[in-house]
């Protein structure tokens, strides 16, 4: 029994690979880092469908929204659809956020996602109303444009247009709220953060793992 | 591991085998371009490309570069083969950028500034890819070598054709002999 | 009761593994047979266990007892019985139930057919299958845990996964799959048993491993084969193959297996290739676990992921284990399997084994650092990439272009050494067929050079193996007189493993050649159709949509289309490609239909339609020699039955004699005696007629 040809096989084979399986346990592979945070936010034009409810925010059904318009000003873009059971997870916290910042001149658009218009005002006239407007986004064009790989996912665009942060899954009122707080005193500090200091997957936000292996499901 | 949250989940199961259920808006998605108003157009859709089935040329080229792209919402598949909504209009956007001059390789790198490199179905040649492309060939041709060499070896010229070691002891013959069991 | 039976059983059985594998080391170690005995009761009373707890799960899927965790998880009243039952393997924790019994039944079987086998080989073997039984154990009552209790008891449950439902192959593809799979590992714990009994140096044990790998093979090779069928039946590509992890996993293993089955008969002739050999079985295992681990650790995503939880960890410290005592064994014993390597010519089978080994090694290892490369790029430069179809597809399709050819020069050549006489002899007619057929593709428009390299060398190996079939009957008939189909019968009856062997290879270049045409020349057209309405698809072929359906069953309502193929005009065939509603899921399950002949498959997807049922849009694609990937995968296992039936009398040997094949040879009778524990040299020169004196041993 050559014992050191055995310990030398188990460390130069059997070593990196269970490292490298060990290191798989700890990544998530469905999650995607997003090349999209510290770049410029793609631009959209879209027309309202959902007036949404806060005075400031209100838009009249029809009227279209342009991004580029919006250079100066921090703009929140929520991808949801009707048939999303996450996007009610969120619902709530959004509405109140963006009913918080409108004062504070950051604007909210929910961007529709593959469906259809008349259910999406359906849900939400049942999720008890909406304070910012829906856009619809027909072909998926603009969500393709933010590499959308499910829904929710929110962007949160600065006031230079760059994408601040994305988040995957249900938005968190309690992160958005410290992220649009941050960039409203960024802005008015005028401290210059560039693209190249953030770092890849540094504007990625995903969904806080609870110490349960199953999340409670309401 | 991270719980995928429901939405992202059923999307994700729901959409392996997604199906658009509503045609007008298959239809939309193959026709010209569907703004609601001329506003919403986009700057690239300006030439709108042949309908599927038109131009066989255009559709081959398309489904080339559609082979290459993996469909987000499903498990591997590529846009070409996926009937999922997404897939369906990620296939149109190739088709218009195509008939308004893009090449192959603007449309592809158009969807990696998107989505990352983990919407090619392929690794792109370079950087730490290159092991996974190289390494084969080089296992092959190491392997073929090496086992050249080994041959070689072992047939190295002996008067008598030997006995295998199993053979000793026994009558030794040179001659073809079939055992069955 | 139902649940506290089923759970007991399972504890129980894991007490008794660990009571095994105690008993049994300490009387290996210590030379107390008694203990030995004793150990090895163990299995059988395991299987006894599991086989309980199984069948107690069957009763309480199909009593719908709800109060059992897994029977929430995939049982419903709306689901029909024979679905119910097979949800057994549905989901993670009845798989890891099917597979603990797979194992044990395994285990079991292995004990008591040789159970008159002297030496401390079977026993050693047994604990290696007890310490993987007792794994699975610990999986079953700890992360995987079928029996657990659901309080209060639900009224029904959410049923199966509606993919599961689909189609009537899910109750073959996974057990099939789990035969083939758990069997893979026997071979292991013959290695295991062999290294640590010190008979790793004879060779007698590597005949015994063999014959259990071909088995799991065959069972293997049946089971790749129907998930190829199913996944094209079910999920509406019109694909069978996507390369996808978990695909990979089971695909793997069956490669290292098969090169295993080749240079085992090289050992088995030539004593060379021992270190070789015990890698590749020691291989196939490990490789099994790691399939296993990527489909239900999570780590990577794929089609066929269970969901995940802690059971990840647990794979990865058992895998761990796996390695550690694999290497430790295989290297630290590495001295004693050295061989002289003798060839006695470049030109013969052992050559083209050794080639063969190469190739599927290495298509082995292209597979491996395709599946796990997302996770190196990851580790090392933090981007997630995709190594998907185009990859595998690009970097393997040179490989198997390759092994046709190889199984065909392979039947063709002799043992030990053809001379060029011989090799133009064996070759001339497969060659011109080969050049024929490349003549006849590049004629009908084809101008893919592994495509028609694929059908040119399919063709050649084809002659090859065919010619031999023929030779050996033509040689029979001359030297006994038989009749063409005794001469045949009794050829094939006499020569089980060698001709067996070349009706596996006639399976895998079918398949090769339903794979190789569907791909060339698929086509497919997609249009939106009102009732009535026809699509021209290709030449004089056209479908028509007759109408659009909907009907409420238990589980689901369904929605179908009916369409009319035509032909020239006329109906010819009639499918109903349907769209599934599950209640329990928001998207629908389209099943394509499909009609098959033996020139190739109509396939036809409902891909959407509208509510008023005024029209539907169909995509119909056209798949030629399809079903012939499924007919070789029947006869790859056929051949392998054939190979692996025991003789009726096992201890007689039949020797046959053959004329010398060169000036120095001279004839003469090789008695069938052989020595306890050494290999029979087995040789054969091809085209000669063999005389049959009988010499039973």
């Amino acid at each position: 029994m050559n014992w050191k040809r055995a310990l030398l096989s188990t460390a130069l084979i059997g070593a990196p690979l269970v490292a490298l399986l060990t290191y798989g346990m700890t990544r998530d592979p469905h999650s995607i880092p997003s090349p999209l945070p510290g770049r410029d936010a793609p631009v959209f034009t879209r027309a309202v469908f959902a007036p949404g409810a806060d005075s400031v925010l209100r838009l009249p059904v029809g009227d279209s929204v342009r991004l580029a318009a919006h250079r100066g000003e921090i703009v929140v873009v929520n991808f949801w659809a009707s048939w999303c059971l996450a996007c009610r997870d969120e619902h709530l916290d959004l509405s109140q956020t963006a009913s918080a910042f409108a004062q504070k001149g950051v604007h909210f658009y929910g961007l529709l996602y593959n469906d259809q218009e008349k259910n999406g005002l359906r849900w939400i006239s049942d999720m008890g109303g909406q304070a910012y407007p829906a856009l619809s986004d027909p072909g998926a064009r603009t969500a393709i444009d933010y590499g959308l790989y499910g829904v929710p996912e929110t962007f949160v665009v600065d006031q230079r247009g760059l994408v601040a942060r994305k988040f995957i899954g249900p938005v968190n009122a309690l992160q958005l709220s410290a992220l649009l707080d941050s960039l409203l005193v960024a802005n008015q500090d005028s401290t210059r953060v560039g693209p190249a200091n953030i770092p890849p997957d540094a504007g990625v936000t995903r969904p806080v793992v609870p110490a349960a292996a199953d999340a409670a499901k309401p | 591991m991270r719980p995928i949250s429901r939405g992202r989940g059923l999307l994700r199961r729901g959409l392996l085998v997604g199906v658009l259920v509503f045609v007008p808006r298959l239809h939309a998605a193959q026709s010209a371009t569907t703004p609601a108003t001329p506003a919403a157009a986009t700057a690239q859709s300006v030439i709108v490309p042949p309908l599927p089935g038109v131009n066989l040329e255009f559709d081959a080229r398309v489904k080339r570069i559609a082979s290459r792209l993996r469909c987000p919402v499903c498990q591997g598949e590529s846009i070409q083969d996926s009937p999922a909504e997404l897939s369906t209009q990620m296939k149109t956007l190739v088709r218009e950028q195509l008939a308004n001059g893009k090449t192959e390789t603007e449309v592809l790198d158009y969807f990696v500034a998107k989505y990352g490199q983990w919407i090619l179905l392929e690794p792109r040649a370079e950087g730490i890819n290159l092991l996974v492309y190289w390494l084969p060939v080089l296992f092959l041709v190491l392997g073929a070598g090496g086992l050249w060499l080994v041959v070689r070896k072992w047939t190295r010229v002996r008067p008598m054709p030997v006995a295998s070691p199993t053979l000793q002891g026994m009558e030794a013959t040179p001659v073809a002999v079939v055992v069955s069991e | 009761m139902t649940r506290i039976l089923g759970l007991a059983s399972i504890w129980i059985a894991l007490v008794m593994s660990v009571y095994g594998i105690i008993a049994a080391v300490i009387g290996l170690t210590r030379k107390r047979p008694a203990f030995v005995v004793g150990g090895m009761q163990a299995v059988y009373v395991n299987f006894a266990l599991l086989t309980l707890s199984t069948a107690a799960m069957v009763y309480a899927l199909v009593t719908h007892d709800f109060s059992v965790g897994y029977v929430a998880q995939v049982g419903s009243r709306s689901t029909p019985v024979f679905y119910t039952v097979i949800s057994l393997w549905g989901a993670l924790e009845g798989s890891i139930l099917f597979w603990g019994w797979v194992l044990a039944m395994y285990s079991a079987v292995v004990v008591w057919t040789n159970r008159k086998r002297a030496g401390d080989l079977v026993p050693w073997a047994a604990v290696a299958l007890m310490t993987v039984c007792l794994f699975f154990c610990i999986l079953m009552v700890g992360p995987a845990n079928p029996w657990g209790l659901v309080s209060p008891t639900p009224a029904d449950g959410p049923g199966p996964n509606p993919l599961l439902q689909n189609h009537i192959l899910m109750a073959v593809h996974p057990p099939l799959l789990y035969l083939g799979y758990v069997g893979m590992t026997v071979p292991f714990a013959f290695a295991v048993g062999a290294l640590l009994s010190g008979e790793i140096q004879s060779d007698d044990w590597i005949r015994l491993t063999r014959r259990w790998t071909l088995s799991a093979w065959a069972f293997l090779s049946l089971a790749i084969v129907a998930g190829m069928w199913w996944s094209y039946e079910v999920l509406g590509w019109g694909g069978y193959w996507a390369w996808d992890p978990v695909e990979n996993a089971s695909f793997m293993p069956w490669l290292t297996a098969t090169a295993f089955l080749h240079s085992a008969m090289v050992q088995e002739r030539r004593g060379m290739l021992k270190l070789w050999n015990v890698n590749l079985i020691v291989s196939t295992f490990l490789l099994t676990m790691l399939g296993t681990f990527l489909t239900r650790s999570g780590i990577i995503s794929s089609v066929h992921a269970f969901t995940t939880g802690t059971i990840g960890y647990y794979f990865l410290g058992f895998i761990t284990l796996c390695i550690v005592v694999s290497l430790v064994l295989v290297a630290g014993n590495s001295e004693k399997l050295r061989s002289d390597g003798q060839l006695d010519s470049a030109a013969s089978r052992e050559t083209v084994f050794l080639f063969n080994n190469l190739f599927l090694t290495g298509f082995t290892f292209v597979v491996v650092l395709g599946t796990l490369f997302p996770l190196v790029a990851e580790a090392f430069k933090g981007v997630k990439v995709t190594v998907g179809a185009p990859f595998f597809n690009k970097m393997t399709i040179p490989i198997c272009v390759a092994l046709l050819f190889l199984m065909g020069v392979g039947p063709a050549l002799p043992w030990k050494a053809a001379s060029r006489e011989q090799l133009r002899t064996v070759f001339i007619l497969p060659g011109s067929v080969a050049v024929l057929i490349a003549t006849l593709a590049l004629a009908l428009g084809m101008r893919d050079g592994y495509g028609i390299a694929a059908f040119a060398f399919a063709g050649f190996a084809l002659v090859c193996n065919l010619r031999e079939y023929a030779i050996g009957t033509r040689a029979r008939m001359r030297a006994h007189g038989e009749a063409l189909p005794v001469a045949f019968v009794r050829l094939v009856g006499a020569n089980r493993r060698r001709y067996g062997g070349f009706l596996a290879h006639i399976g895998i270049i079918t398949i090769a050649a339903g794979v190789t045409a569907s791909s060339s020349f698929r086509f497919e057209r997609e249009a939106t159709l009102k009732p009535g309405q026809i699509m021209p698809v290709k030449g004089d072929l056209s479908v028509r949509l007759k109408t659009l359906w909907g009907k409420d069953e238990p589980q689901r309502q369904v929605v179908g289309a009916d369409v009319e193929i035509l032909r020239g005009g006329t109906v010819v065939g009639m499918l109903d490609p349907r769209m599934n509603f599950y209640r329990s899921q928001d998207q629908p399950v389209p099943t394509p239909a499909v009609r098959s002949r033996p020139t190739g498959d109509v396939y036809i997807n409902l891909m959407a339609f509208t509510p008023d049922g005024q029209s539907a849009t169909l995509r119909v694609i056209l798949e030629p020699f399809v079903p012939w990937i499924w007919f070789g995968g029947l006869v790859v296992a056929f051949g392998a039955v054939v190979s692996a039936w025991p003789s009726a009398r096992r201890a007689a040997r039949r020797v046959e004699y053959t004329a010398p094949q060169r000036a120095t040879a001279r004839p003469s009778p090789v008695s069938g005696t052989s020595f306890p524990g050494a290999a029979m040299p087995m040789t054969q020169a091809s085209g000669l007629p063999p005389s049959l004196p009988s010499n039973p041993a």
